[in-house]
Formats: structure tokens, C-alpha cells, sequence
């Protein structure tokens, strides 16, 4: 008889599950409530360093938008028809007061949408600090490298101003050991996803991936650890499914729905970009620095993932995500965009002639945070599927 | 929908024909005489240091503009779709991708010459940034500069965004496109260029505020867009654009002390009924006739932020000779495009209560996220503020799928009726006052 999954796994993924799409931030809140000196800062996609708020006492917490799992009222008075869906979920929450108690917000660089956002915030005046967060696009450690490091610094001073927290080396180093090891385990997860899928499902790792951007590190890697552990045991067959890798899906979040849509039209999802922030920095950043900031500067410039947020110029994202599909042996790419999602969908025409040059096998939908009708993607996905299994 | 006759011309929009006509010509000559090529964007351009260097500048979002008016546009975009490209994504990049696919051909039907540069000015639209990524593919090898001006995110200019472009510009730009231009920096000719704009920016500040007089003597939009044409096509530094402004200065201030409205392409406005402050740009595909539906209904408007996304200089800022890099710094931090939300706010509140403008109105675009995406925010902001009627109607840059006249004169009539009704009820207390 096939071994199932483990008791306890099950009862951790439903604890990810639950929190990850908790939009009233319970956990964060209650865990600011033990101090006085602690602070909640929100952040947008895709990635800002957390390390710098663990060591200042706060508690990052990745706003993903409220997906389908809250009816846009307010918002879409906000947004014409033709913006993302992502920015009216966020200033809906922001509105309804999903977001109190929340002491400071950051709009990572990732398009215009994202960034005039910073300014809805400001205008509705919500945070005690609300900042673009424009990372370089020079690579240049004394040109880009000083000016991140500036920016790192002006934020780092943001909460000292609220809560009186110096921050000192060993904090900021001890903040990046935790933060290796979390980046560790989740790549550790994607590596025994890649041998053996069907021990986890990506809707799983979904929330495993995303519960973590609701609480503290130090819980999120008790957590990892023990689910890592239970990935290690023996359990469940493979199907006969295709390997995917998931690409343009890390801003507006796919709703559940359409990727367990995925998996059942017969993908393993092996790879994907949906919470690309937490696994932005590729590897350790040095823990054990003089100058642990500038650890993290160094990180940024020559340790980040490819993303369209970031100027590709000498390092094209083409051939990262042809070189991911090859490391992950993949079968072929879903190019997942959310609607009028210019960073994705501008990139994708590339992405797709690299997919093309290189043999790999595609093919593109787009959809919103909260698509209900799964039904075409379904199909489609499943065409796909059948069309690899048969042809390729 | 009328046929639109041909439009009746103020003597500098000739002036301007001629300027821009030579420089396409220049272009494609371009080769044949050994002058190098930038491909550049207007906002946050820095057209002093190609032409100092003797290159000559590209616009993509200006040929993209030039399409939609000429009516290829459509053609243009649908081929970019059949790439690969959204229908959803900004049609400048789709349009410009078109046009490159069908020959690159310029306004004067002449093919436009490949790139020596792309100059990538990454200033007050993420959408530029992915623009040239794509640029760069079709044209493999070209040489790439990359300037990246960081966003007004809190309402100023710090000295740590200073510095990061002055060095960008120092180390990596300039360096990069004197390699191109085979060239050292002349910085005593740039500093005479900058002054050259700084001249250019005062008689343009002049010639916008001539529209504080009732009744104004230009419309700061529809005629906004080629009053503002030198400083962002390729001639602000120069010397011939000096005399353009100073042309139309003369022009207009004429105009005013004759007490004459705006003209427009069917000859000069017989009535102000409104005056408007319009945020967004215009609509390409169709600009006669939206244009003509604020004119032929008394709509004048006096001030607009797309007049500004080549730069904001009323407010101050001028190019400074003594300080060149820094200036420029200055400059691409300063356009409109690149001000965070409050500040767009604010400007605009500044404009209704300095122009005296009756209403504001929104044109909202599809394409351009960086304008639109908040526009509805901001407009509840200035109806708070103002107490002026606000409206908001929609269109694009260059899709004319995109463009639906009657749903917009529509829109429109219904709005300058709440304008004379709003008009009347204030006259009324006035009078009873």
C-alpha cells in the first residue's frame, strides 16, 4: 500500500495555509503587541532585504495583495480597468484597515504601478513612513553599490526614528545567518521537489513559501526544518505528469485555484517565480562581516536572481531561465503573467524566442489575482501536458 | 465626426516644421556623413551631451507620437502583437517595435538610421527600462549607456541622488558615448549649450504663463505639445531654438495684448468659456479632433502636466552652465514623470489656483501607467482642495483602438454643462452677494 503523507506535515501545511493568507496579519500583530519596541513594515513585491528590519526589531511583512480572497470595492473606485489588480486589492486592505497597526511601508522598484502606489499611501496617509524602495540599476559597487547602501541607511534611520533601535553588526549579522538558513531550506524544498514532486504539491510550497512572509524568520525556519525532515521520508508514486517551470508570477500572485489547476491538468511545477523576494539573493550573504550592510549591498549586486525589475544589460534573463529549466529538468515553461503586468509581459516575447532557440517547450496565459474560471487554463495546460508526453 | 481641413499654422509651428524637417533629413544622411546616432527618451533626456559630442538624437517615444498622428500606428502595433507582445502592454514600445519591423521609417518617409547608442535615460517610467532591453535585441551589439535617475519618492532631491548621477554620468555615460562619438567632452561647449537652455527655459516659462490672462492667449496643451516641441526633439541647447523662443514669445505676447484667444487648427478661438488645467497626455491617433471638441465648446486650457514631462520649469528650475553634471542631475529628477504623487498633487492644486482655471480634467491613458496609475486618487485630491468640477475620460497614446470619439465628446459635453451650470450658480451668489 502506498505510504501517505506524514500526519504532522499535514497539520504544518495547514498552519502555512492559514497564515499565509491571513489578510488581517494576525500573527504580526499579535507578535507586535509583546513589545513595545517592536514594528510591523510592510512591503510589497518583489524583494527588499528583511535582514535590515529583523535587526531593527521589526517584523517585515510581504503584502501580496488580497488575491480572491477579498470582494474590491473601494479599490476598483481607486484603478481604471486597464491597471493590475494587484495595487486595488492592496489599497482596499489598506482602506478597510487590514493594515493598522502596520508602522511603515516599502514599494520595492518593480513598475509604475507599484511605485505611484507609494504615493496613494502617502496622500491617504498610512504609516508612519511610506518609501519607494529604488534599488540601483547601475551594478557598480562605488556608483550603485553607495547609493543602495544609502537607501538601506535611510530606512534603517526610518525605524530607528520610531522605535529608538540601534542597530550594531552583530545584530545585522545575526539577522543574515537566519536569513541564509531560511533561503537555504526553501531551496532545499525546491531541490526535493525537483527528484520527487509528488511528496509536496506547489500549491504546498505555495504556502509554505508565503506563511513565511507573514512571520518572524526564527518560526518560519522551525518550520522549514521540520518539513524538510518529513520530505525526506518515503511517501506517495509519481504520475505521469510533465515538469514546468512557472514564469512571470512575481508580482500579483496566481490565485490558488489556477495553480492547482496547473498540477491537475497534469505539471509538476518544479520551478517558479511566485515569491521570487524570498529567494531573490542566490546563496549565503557573508554573516561573520565587519560591515555586515555592505554584506548585503554586495549580495544585491552580484547575487540576484533575474527578474524583470532589474536592468538585464550583460546578464540577460533569457538565458538564466533557460539554464533554470536545464538545472531543473524541466520539461517546458508556462509563462503565467498577470494581466496588464508590463514588467512580465514585456519580457516575454524574449524569454519565449530564448524558449524556442533552445527547444524548450511553451506556452503563455495571463490572468488576475482573483480569476475565478480555471476551466481554459485547464485545458490548455492539459493540452500541453499531453502534447510533451506524446511528441517530445 | 468632421473632415479636418488642413490647419491653419502660427508662424513659429512653421519655424518648427523646418527645424524638425532638417534634423530628419540630417538623420538620414546620417550614415553617408559619418554622424553617430542616439537612441534617447525626452523625459530626462540629456540631448546637451549628444549634441555636444556631434551625435544626433532618436526619440522612440516621438516617432511612436508621429505614427499615431499619421495614422500607421495601428498597423504598427498589431505586428508587435503578432511577436509575442500583449495586448495589454504600453503601445509607444508596440508602435516603435512596429515601425522598426516595417523599415524604421521616419515622418519624412525616409528610412531613420540603426542606433550607434542606446542612451537609455531611465527617468520616470519603469517602461523605458524594458523598452530598450528590447531595443538592445533588435539591434544586437549596439552600444548601451544606461542612466538611471531615482525617483522623487519623498518630495525632494537629496545630495546621495546628486552624487549617484554624477557619477553614472561621469564614469559611465559620458566615457561611453564619447567611445561612440570618437570624442573627447568639449565641457566648455556643453557649459555654452546649457546657458543656451537656460535662455530656452525662461522664454518658455514666459510663453506658458501668458496663459494666466484672461483670455489666454494659447492653449497650454493641444498647442502645448509643439510649443514645447524644441526643448524635447533633439534642439534644447541650441541656437535655433533659442530664436524659436524667442519667435514665439513674440508671438504670443502679441496675442495677448490684442486680447486674442488661442489659435487652433481651424483659426483663432472666438470665445473662452473655460479654462481648464488637463492632466495626461493627449491622444495621438485622433488629436484634430479632440482637440476640436474643446475648441468648437470654448474649452481653453491654461496649464497641463504633459506639457511638463520634458521638464518642469516653472516652478524654478533652470540648467546651469557652472555646474553642468549636476544640473542635469537636476533636471532628470525634476520632470514631471519623476515627482511622487503629493508633488503631482500639489502642482496641479498650484496651477488651478494660479491660472484661475474653472475645472480639471483627467485624460487618462491606457498605455502609460507612470501618468495614470493614481490619476483616480489625485482627482478626489483637487475636487477636495479646489473645489473645481473634475472630470475623466480615457483614450491612448497611439492605439486607436483605444480612442472612442463619441464616448468621449459625450463624456465631455456632459462635463462643460456642469462647468456653465457651476458658472451661473456662482455668478448668482455674486450677485446676491
Amino acid at each position: 500500500m502506498m505510504k501517505q503523507q506524514p500526519e504532522r506535515l499535514l497539520t504544518l501545511l495547514e498552519e502555512c495555509k492559514t497564515l499565509a493568507f491571513d489578510l488581517n496579519f494576525t500573527y504580526a500583530k499579535e507578535w507586535k503587541s509583546k513589545s513595545k519596541y517592536r514594528l510591523l513594515v510592510g512591503y510589497l513585491p518583489i524583494y527588499v532585504p528583511r535582514e535590515i528590519m529583523h535587526a531593527a526589531n521589526a517584523l517585515g511583512v510581504g503584502i501580496m495583495g488580497a488575491g480572491d480572497r477579498k470582494q474590491i470595492i473601494k479599490g476598483d473606485a481607486y484603478y481604471q480597468s486597464y491597471i493590475c489588480h494587484l495595487p486595488r486589492g492592496v489599497i482596499e486592505m489598506a482602506l478597510d484597515n487590514n493594515l493598522d497597526n502596520f508602522d511603515g511601508f516599502l514599494f520595492p522598484s518593480i513598475c509604475d504601478c507599484v511605485r505611484n502606489l507609494s504615493g496613494m499611501f502617502k496622500l491617504v496617509k498610512r504609516g508612519k513612513f511610506q518609501r519607494y524602495f529604488d534599488y540601483p540599476q547601475n551594478f557598480e559597487k562605488h556608483i550603485g553599490g553607495t547609493f543602495y547602501r544609502e537607501l538601506l541607511e535611510t530606512i534603517i534611520k526610518d525605524m530607528f526614528q520610531i522605535n529608538d533601535m540601534k542597530i550594531t553588526a552583530k545584530h545585522l549579522n545575526d539577522s543574515i545567518a537566519l536569513y541564509n538558513i531560511n533561503r537555504r531550506l526553501i531551496e532545499k524544498i525546491y531541490d526535493i521537489r525537483k527528484e520527487f514532486p509528488w511528496r509536496l504539491s506547489a500549491v504546498d510550497v505555495y504556502h509554505i513559501i508565503r506563511a513565511g512572509m507573514v512571520i518572524n524568520v526564527e518560526k518560519h525556519n522551525e518550520m522549514l526544518e521540520e518539513i524538510v525532515g518529513l520530505l525526506n521520508e518515503d511517501y506517495g508514486e509519481p504520475m505521469d505528469n510533465i515538469r514546468v517551470v512557472i514564469s512571470g508570477s512575481f508580482c500579483e500572485q496566481p490565485p490558488i485555484g489556477l495553480i492547482r489547476s496547473i498540477e491537475m491538468a497534469g505539471c509538476y511545477i518544479i520551478d517558479d517565480d511566485f515569491m521570487l523576494g524570498s529567494r531573490w539573493i542566490q546563496g549565503d550573504i557573508d554573516d561573520a562581516s565587519q560591515d555586515p550592510l555592505n554584506a548585503i549591498v554586495d549580495a544585491f549586486l552580484t547575487q540576484s536572481a533575474p527578474s524583470s525589475a532589474v536592468y538585464d544589460y550583460g546578464n540577460p534573463k533569457s538565458a538564466r531561465l533557460i539554464k533554470k529549466v536545464k538545472d531543473r529538468n524541466a520539461d517546458g515553461v508556462i509563462f503565467c503573467a498577470a494581466s496588464f503586468c508590463d514588467p512580465a509581459l514585456l519580457d516575454q516575447p524574449d524569454l519565449q524566442k530564448a524558449c524556442d532557440a533552445a527547444g524548450v517547450a511553451h506556452i503563455n496565459f495571463q490572468f488576475h489575482e482573483n480569476t475565478g474560471q480555471f476551466k481554459v487554463i485547464k485545458e490548455q495546460t492539459g493540452t500541453f501536458s499531453d502534447s510533451i508526453k506524446l511528441w517530445v | 465626426m468632421s473632415n479636418p481641413k488642413e490647419a491653419i499654422k502660427e508662424k513659429s509651428m512653421v519655424i518648427q516644421k523646418d527645424m524638425l524637417a532638417n534634423l530628419f533629413t540630417e538623420l538620414s544622411n546620417a550614415k553617408a556623413n559619418g554622424k553617430k546616432v542616439v537612441y534617447t527618451f525626452v523625459p530626462g533626456n540629456l540631448v546637451e551631451l549628444i549634441l555636444a559630442l556631434d551625435m544626433l538624437p532618436v526619440y522612440p517615444e516621438i516617432n511612436a507620437l508621429q505614427s499615431g498622428m499619421r495614422k500607421k500606428s495601428g498597423s504598427y502595433i498589431k505586428d508587435a502583437e503578432k511577436l509575442g507582445f500583449s495586448e495589454d502592454v504600453c503601445t509607444y514600445v508596440k508602435c516603435d517595435i512596429g515601425m522598426m519591423l516595417n523599415g524604421n521609417l521616419g515622418p519624412t518617409g525616409e528610412k531613420l538610421p540603426d542606433p550607434d547608442l542606446l542612451l537609455l535615460s531611465y527617468t520616470g517610467c519603469f517602461t523605458f527600462l524594458k523598452w530598450f532591453e528590447n531595443l538592445e535585441r533588435l539591434y544586437p551589439g549596439v552600444e548601451i549607456a544606461m542612466l538611471h535617475t531615482p525617483y522623487q519618492e519623498d518630495g525632494q532631491i537629496t545630495d546621495d541622488q546628486i552624487n549617484y548621477m554624477v557619477k553614472q554620468l561621469q564614469e559611465e555615460v559620458i566615457p561611453k558615448m564619447e567611445k561612440v562619438a570618437g570624442k573627447k567632452m568639449d565641457y566648455d561647449r556643453l557649459s555654452k549649450m546649457l546657458e543656451n537652455s537656460a535662455r530656452q527655459e525662461e522664454l518658455w516659462v514666459k510663453v506658458l504663463e501668458t496663459a494666466k490672462n484672461r483670455p489666454s492667449p494659447i492653449d497650454s496643451y493641444f498647442a502645448g505639445v509643439y510649443y514645447m516641441g524644441p526643448l524635447n526633439t533633439g534642439f534644447r541647447g541650441t541656437d535655433a531654438a533659442v530664436e524659436y523662443y524667442e519667435e514665439l514669445l513674440k508671438e504670443v505676447t502679441e496675442r495677448m495684448n490684442l486680447g486674442l484667444s488661442p489659435v487652433t487648427p481651424e483659426g483663432e478661438m472666438k470665445e473662452e468659456k473655460f479654462r481648464l488645467v488637463v492632466e495626461g497626455p493627449p491622444n495621438w491617433t485622433n488629436f484634430r479632433e479632440f482637440w476640436k471638441i474643446f475648441y468648437d465648446l470654448g474649452a481653453v486650457i491654461v496649464a497641463s502636466t504633459y506639457t511638463k514631462v520634458g521638464g518642469v520649469y516653472d516652478t524654478g528650475f533652470r540648467h546651469e552652465p557652472g555646474k553642468p553634471l549636476e544640473s542635469l542631475a537636476r533636471y532628470c529628477m525634476g520632470v514631471y514623470t519623476n515627482l511622487n504623487l503629493p508633488q503631482r498633487v500639489d502642482l496641479i492644486e498650484h496651477y488651478i489656483k494660479e491660472y484661475k482655471a474653472d475645472g480639471f480634467l483627467i485624460n487618462s491613458i491606457k498605455s502609460c501607467n507612470s501618468f495614470s496609475a493614481g490619476q483616480l486618487l489625485m482627482m478626489r485630491e483637487i475636487e477636495q482642495r479646489c473645489e473645481v468640477p473634475v472630470g475623466f475620460i480615457e483614450s491612448d497614446l497611439v492605439d486607436p483602438r483605444y480612442f472612442s470619439y463619441a464616448n468621449i465628446k459625450n463624456r465631455l459635453e456632459s462635463y462643460f454643462q456642469m462647468l456653465e451650470q457651476r458658472k451661473q450658480i456662482l455668478a448668482r451668489e455674486e450677485a446676491n452677494a
